[in-house]
């Protein structure tokens, strides 16, 4: 059969993170793929198992568990590794963990940083990773816009925005001293549409959380809060409404809105995000602690 | 037309990457503002945030001040320019773009070099007022010196030139005489006014007598597949692939030409010849595969091919060289240093390498020569280097992907410059080898040992040790390894400098070499 020599955006898209993924793979010792069970990790997997096809991935996942995830990616998690034997590392923080720390207690600044990003920081150090994969997208954020795909921290995790190596061509830098590492962000250049075409494209399983359903909600301060568990302390005047609502991202189930929505296929998913008229990050709950707050959060490490 | 049906077609669109270059001041930010704007990618929450950031910070007197949306980073916003590159993205129903926003500035020379580097089409912005300014020629340089073949001059705020059509003929003049002194193939004019939204998406009714398509028309339709190289095949080994006993590939991107099942190839620098038995990937074998496919191969032969290697058809052979001449543009704070051994990236091989001569440096604003030694942040030199081991390369301009090159500082591992190969260089200006790495020696052995002018027993004086050949003939590779390694620290702790050299049949001449410096080399023998 003749095949046309020219790809679609998408091809495109996959032959570049295919392409950068073997180059981590290749040039870094000991390297390892974030997965936060979300679609965008979902899709990251998927790229990594074709980079290595026949063979299997040949480095960890490691999630990183704030220990208020929704109930339903950790059972997705689980179940998804199992099938695809894949090598995963889960890792929470353990002292705030113990001393009981969460976003409805500490607020979503403390939790975020105590649970998510030292967290992080840990795994990595443990294990003493010098490269990982992340599933940020430039299009997602202002600041992402300009970070490169192999983005360099120092042996403190940071992230210097003014120092940044320059990027050019397909040509990665991938130096790094002892102590130091990178993070690489395969799907920089995919958009959220192009995510769930690709998602559409290749059949890849998500947690159904994505897909509208009737949940038990409650309205707070604007957001729609999944009650999850009973962890969940209800304030004075709220009540728990049912509602056919999904998620346009999965985080820490209190920190992470529902919207409203009857979108239950992919289709029906991509249609109303064509005719969506809110970005993707207000439904988090995170971003909107302090101007800048994404870069401030990255510079610390945060992904 | 269904959901279904829509998301079939939708997926099949292709993609164009396109650099905006021009200030704040020529309505860059506007311009791409007003796409994203017109092609609804700008949401609600982003537009209320925007017009909130407008009346408190912004410069264009509460009017929606679009260069807010686009300066990401927190100090870009506090001094209104735009530092690095960012990538913004946006689709139409014909394609999907990824507009590459550099900054103007000329001490961000190098920030539009990065954002030129991936693109397939430049959009250059001139003031109607001003016309063409150093500004635009320096930008139009830089986009011909990285071989981008598309070129839009966006003539923009015609507004207020009250729409003259003279003014745009004029500038339209000017500028094409200036561009024949560059490679550019493919040329547009575009009289526009990014605010008011004339011939951006919509083609305007206050210039009648402009006869082309909008903007958007032209991005949409440029036809941009004959600018990959389908004639020159290369496939660069990225990774080897060996899950099991019965499977081993060859995994990579091809990085120009088109490979077919049954071909026969060329294995680089061994020159050993096989066919392609299978092109696999995760979705099953295919028959052929093209730039920028990410693929693997598996061949007929079992033969040692690694990382680094290239694959080729053997009637189609790139230049393999050590020493070549490329422009380069220097982008580290830190200015260039002669003596650097720097790491040269290139495909997919690491090498060292060092800049042997400076010939001369190019005036970005005026494309003068200037005969300089030196290179600092910035600036553009057209170089000759040597790397350590020789380079599978083309020219730059017949293919991107091979003729490209960083060069990474060893100390700071910053990317102090990037290269675009232009041309073999004349054996003349050959300067000694680099000797940093192991490999490179022997064939310039004979040149090495006439020109020292130190004797061994001056080495072994300085050294304070004799020179020495140690095998390890006994045990398993892991065994003999440990058992080097073991020797080396012994060495080490008695304040003797040891060399191991592992995994390389190493030729006789580097061993003696070595050895005649007074280094003591322990040998390991690969069976």
């Amino acid at each position: 059969m003749h095949r046309k020599y020219s790809l679609s955006h998408l091809q495109e898209l996959e032959a570049e993170s295919i392409h950068i993924i073997r180059e981590v793979a290749a040039e870094f010792e000991n390297p390892v793929m974030l997965y936060s069970i979300g679609k965008d990790s979902s899709v990251m997997v998927r790229l990594a198992q074709k980079a290595f096809a026949p063979g299997k991935i040949p480095f960890p996942l490691m999630h990183i568990d704030s220990k208020w995830k929704f109930r339903e990616m950790i059972l997705f998690r689980d179940q998804f590794c199992r099938t695809h034997e894949i090598d995963l590392i889960i890792h929470y923080n353990e002292d705030g963990y113990k001393e009981g720390v969460s976003p409805f207690t500490h607020g979503s600044k403390v939790h975020t940083d105590v649970m998510k990003t030292q967290a992080l920081l840990q795994g990595l150090d443990k294990y003493g990773f010098d490269a990982a994969f992340g599933g940020a997208r430039r299009d997602e954020e202002k600041s992402r816009a300009k970070e490169r795909i192999f983005s360099f921290r120092d042996s403190f995790h940071q992230w210097d925005p003014k120092n940044q190596r320059p990027e050019l061509w397909s040509v990665y830098n991938t130096r790094v001293k002892k102590g130091e590492s990178i993070r690489v962000f395969p799907i920089s250049n995919w958009t959220e549409l192009d995510v769930w075409q690709y998602l559409r494209l290749e059949k890849i399983p998500i947690v159904p959380l994505y897909y509208a359903a009737e949940r038990e909600v409650v309205d707070r301060d604007g957001n729609l809060i999944l009650v999850d568990d009973d962890r969940m302390p209800l304030n004075a005047g709220e009540k728990v409404q049912k509602k056919m609502v999904r998620f346009r991202t999965l985080g820490c189930y209190p920190l992470t809105g529902a919207i409203e929505s009857e979108a239950d296929t992919i289709e029906k998913i991509v249609e109303e995000m064509m005719v969506v008229t809110k970005s993707e990050r207000t439904t988090r709950v995170i971003d909107f602690d302090q101007e800048g707050s994404m870069e401030q959060k990255k510079r610390e490490g945060y992904f | 037309m269904d959901i279904k049906d829509f998301l079939d077609q939708d997926e099949q669109k292709d993609l164009l990457r396109f650099l905006t270059a021009g200030s704040v001041d020529d309505g860059k930010s506007t311009l791409i503002g007003r796409l994203l704007y017109d092609s609804k990618l700008i949401y609600e929450d982003q537009l209320a945030a925007l017009a909130r950031d407008s009346k408190r910070v912004g410069s264009v007197g509460g009017e929606i001040d679009y260069a807010l949306l686009l300066d990401g980073l927190k100090a870009e916003r506090e001094q209104g320019i735009t530092i690095d590159v960012a990538y913004r993205y946006f689709s139409t129903s014909k394609r999907k773009f990824i507009i590459a926003d550099t900054p103007g500035h000329e001490q961000y020379t190098r920030n539009m070099v990065t954002g030129a580097s991936t693109a397939n089409l430049a959009v250059i912005l001139a003031d109607a007022r001003t016309g063409i300014i150093t500004q635009t020629r320096r930008h139009s340089f830089l986009i011909s010196l990285l071989g981008i073949k598309h070129i839009i001059l966006a003539v923009n705020k015609m507004d207020l030139v009250d729409y003259d059509q003279q003014v745009f003929d004029d500038i339209c003049q000017e500028y094409g005489e200036f561009v024949t002194r560059l490679k550019i193939p493919d040329l547009h004019f575009i009289p526009l006014s990014a605010l008011k939204g004339d011939n951006v998406v919509e083609k305007s009714a206050k210039m009648p007598w402009y006869t082309g398509q909008p903007l958007l028309e032209i991005l949409e339709s440029i036809y941009i597949t004959s600018d990959r190289n389908f004639i020159d095949f290369r496939f660069p080994v990225q990774y080897v692939q060996r899950p099991d006993a019965d499977f081993r590939g060859f995994s990579g991107q091809v990085a120009a030409g088109v490979v077919r099942a049954g071909d026969e190839i060329m294995v680089l620098p061994s020159l050993k010849k096989s066919r392609v038995k299978n092109i696999t990937t995760f979705d099953g074998n295919l028959d052929c595969a093209f730039p920028p496919e990410s693929v693997t191969l598996t061949l007929e032969d079992e033969i040692d091919i690694s990382r680094g290697d290239m694959l080729v058809h053997p009637n189609n052979l790139p230049r393999t060289d050590q020493t070549f001449e490329a422009m380069l543009v220097w982008m580290d704070e830190k200015p260039m240093d002669i003596s650097t051994a720097f790491f040269l990236k290139h495909t997919t091989q690491t090498t060292r390498a060092r800049i042997d001569k400076v010939r001369y440096q190019t005036d970005v604003n005026t494309l003068r020569k200037i005969d300089t030694e030196e290179l600092a942040l910035n600036e553009i030199a057209r170089v000759t280097i040597t790397a350590s081991r020789p380079l599978f390369f083309d020219p730059y301009m017949k293919n991107r992907n091979t003729g490209s090159f960083i060069l990474i500082d060893p100390v700071t591992n910053f990317t102090s410059a990037v290269g675009m190969i232009i041309d073999r260089i004349s054996s003349d200006d050959l300067k000694k080898p680099v000797t940093t790495e192991l490999e490179s020696v022997p064939e310039k052995t004979e040149k090495m040992r006439s020109s020292s002018l130190v004797s061994l027993a001056e080495w072994e004086q300085l050294l304070g040790q004799k020179g020495e050949i140690i095998e390890i003939k006994d045990g398993t590779l892991e065994e003999k390894r440990k058992k080097a390694q073991i020797m080396q620290r012994e060495l080490f702790e008695q304040g003797k400098i040891s060399i191991i050299i592992d995994d390389i049949t190493p030729g006789e001449e580097l061993v003696a070499l070595l050895n005649r410096h007074g280094i003591i080399v322990i040998l390991l023998r690969v069976p």
